[in-house]
């Protein structure tokens, strides 16, 4: 199907129906590496994306008005870390996607730009125990789809799956950065809950081109 | 969850209406974007300093807004940072042309929100300098990359913040002030038990009835280790050596004393450790010219103290013991 601003509004309701759907998990998660309220807090973020997106009167001219309305209002209620994390990743990526369709190559720019917002603002790197560790390995797997020819669903697809395979891999990991470093090595043995959100919006974007 | 709340998400919004009701001779909310700023606003020609961050460590920040302290205080939801959008308001409101001086505590939530709040504010024109308090040596720099966190010496610097900029400091001379005073204080802590967010229901973490988590921070985060309950002499001894030896503190030296509870403990056992706390430091050499004891920084009913010192020369001194008067702090 084509990546367009029906899917960019389609991908922002169903993040906001998974997110909403696995909060009591990210609060679980969190409760064990963190203080428990990321997944209250993206539930309160993505809350407001839902009404903005029901409030809309007509239909935004690109994919990037409709990332740029999350953003702003991920930023304005997410609070936490994940608030200015998640709102400069679709910001950034809002900047990359100002057309109406997007193609393959578009796909891993905007998938590029957003990695580049959080690692800007978070400075975490790849191995940190954060959300870094899900949105990397994505744009690499999305990169290659690419790469190989596929179009827009499958590099989406790829991104979900290296989304997903990022997440798992912080299981083992010590964290460095974030809330979960002040465990030290007690860290060890959890799913980072932030890598896991970000594999949750990856996923709703995947399925969101899917349908 | 056994809670005396109404419904878990109005939690904050009510106790902080409740608040403003309570002391409107000193505060006033302002809604949408959501603050809490000093009755009669910016004072012209005077640096404004501002606060915040999540709920729940009441009376931090909101009873630290007032004359001599804060002038605008932001506060989150529950143990998460306030949004960009706030923090750039509260900027603005309390900027009386002198420029703002932001105290952040050392949190990624808090240290993110407030960098993206005051470059908003800055784009807007409005001067603003950051401190960022990070007091507590529970957290190893060597080892954490986000560095230690702030935890109850935040109050001791937004008290000398606030009196630098009552005294007429420009920007530059009241970050100065705040600054000096955040490589002076150094804190730990101790939970003996975790606490509940309202809007989660389940304790923030589990810790056996006979063990206690040293190194504990403010947001019902677990601490550094755990270690078999102890009595409180001992449990003291751990935390006044950890600061006192952070901050190489030397006989001969002054110093303010605060013993911090974290809103389960009652101020009789918190005075139980400040006992002990100024044997050790007589033991040591040091004299204690200042004390605080009481709930200052709390992580909402978690049970447990802080020991926080801050080493004072005559202008600490002086800011320390000018006029305040907030709805938590006044002489």
């Amino acid at each position: 199907m084509t990546v367009d601003v029906g899917w960019a509004i389609d991908w922002a309701r169903r993040a906001a129906a998974t997110v909403v759907e696995h909060r009591d998990e990210l609060i679980e998660l969190d409760r064990q590496i963190g203080d428990g309220d990321h997944g209250e807090n993206m539930a309160r973020g993505f809350v407001a994306v839902l009404a903005r997106i029901d409030a809309l009167t007509e239909r935004p001219a690109q994919v990037g008005d409709v990332l740029r309305m999350v953003a702003t209002t991920l930023m304005s209620t997410v609070g936490g870390a994940a608030g200015p994390l998640y709102g400069t990743a679709y910001l950034r990526a809002a900047t990359v996607t100002a057309a109406p369709t997007l193609g393959p190559v578009d796909i891993v720019a905007m998938l590029e730009a957003a990695l580049e917002g959080v690692v800007a603002r978070g400075r975490a790197r790849v191995g940190e125990k954060t959300m870094v560790d899900a949105w990397a390995p994505a744009v690499t797997e999305a990169a290659a789809a690419a790469d190989a020819g596929g179009d827009p669903t499958a590099v989406l697809r790829a991104a979900a799956v290296g989304a997903s395979a990022g997440a798992a891999s912080t299981v083992p990991l010590v964290a460095t950065k974030g809330r979960a470093s002040y465990l030290g090595e007690r860290s060890a043995g959890h799913l980072d809950p932030g890598a896991r959100s970000t594999e949750l919006l990856l996923v709703a974007a995947a399925e969101a081109a899917s349908r | 969850m056994k809670k005396l709340i109404n419904d878990p998400r109005d939690v904050v919004v009510e106790s902080v209406e409740g608040f403003v009701l309570a002391h409107s001779d000193i505060v006033t909310v302002h809604g949408d974007p959501w603050y809490v700023a000093r009755v009669g606003g910016a004072v012209p020609g005077k640096v404004g300093v501002v606060s915040g961050g999540g709920s729940g460590h009441e009376p931090m920040h909101v009873g630290y807004v007032g004359a001599g302290m804060l002038d605008v205080a932001v506060p989150g939801p529950v143990f998460t940072s306030p949004t960009p959008d706030q923090i750039a308001a509260a900027v603005r409101a309390a900027d009386g042309g002198a420029g703002v001086l932001a105290v952040v505590k050392s949190y990624t939530g808090d240290v993110l929100n407030f960098e993206t709040g005051a470059e908003l504010a800055q784009a807007e024109g409005v001067e603003v300098e950051r401190v960022v308090v990070d007091d507590d040596c529970a957290v190893e720099s060597s080892t954490s990359a986000v560095g230690r966190r702030g935890v109850a010496g935040t109050v001791v610097v937004e008290k000398i913040a606030g009196a630098a900029a009552a005294r007429g400091d420009d920007l530059a001379g009241v970050a100065r002030v705040a600054r000096r005073a955040i490589e002076q204080v150094c804190s730990m802590g101790v939970a003996l038990a975790p606490c509940t967010v309202p809007h989660v229901g389940r304790p923030s973490f589990d810790l056996p009835d006979d063990e206690v988590e040293i190194g504990i921070g403010i947001h019902g985060e677990p601490g550094r280790r755990r270690v078999p309950l102890a009595s409180a002499d001992e449990i003291t001894t751990t935390l006044l050596d950890a600061v006192a030896d952070d901050l190489g503190i030397l006989a001969g030296e002054r110093v303010l004393l605060l013993v911090n509870g974290m809103g389960g403990t009652p101020l009789s056992e918190l005075y139980i450790v400040y006992r002990r706390a100024r044997a050790l430091l007589a033991d040591r050499g040091v004299r204690v010219t200042r004390s605080l004891v009481g709930d200052y920084t709390t992580a909402l009913e978690m049970q447990g103290a802080s020991v926080s010192l801050l080493r004072l020369d005559d202008e600490l001194t002086a800011l320390w013991d000018a006029p305040v008067h907030t709805a938590a702090l006044r002489w």
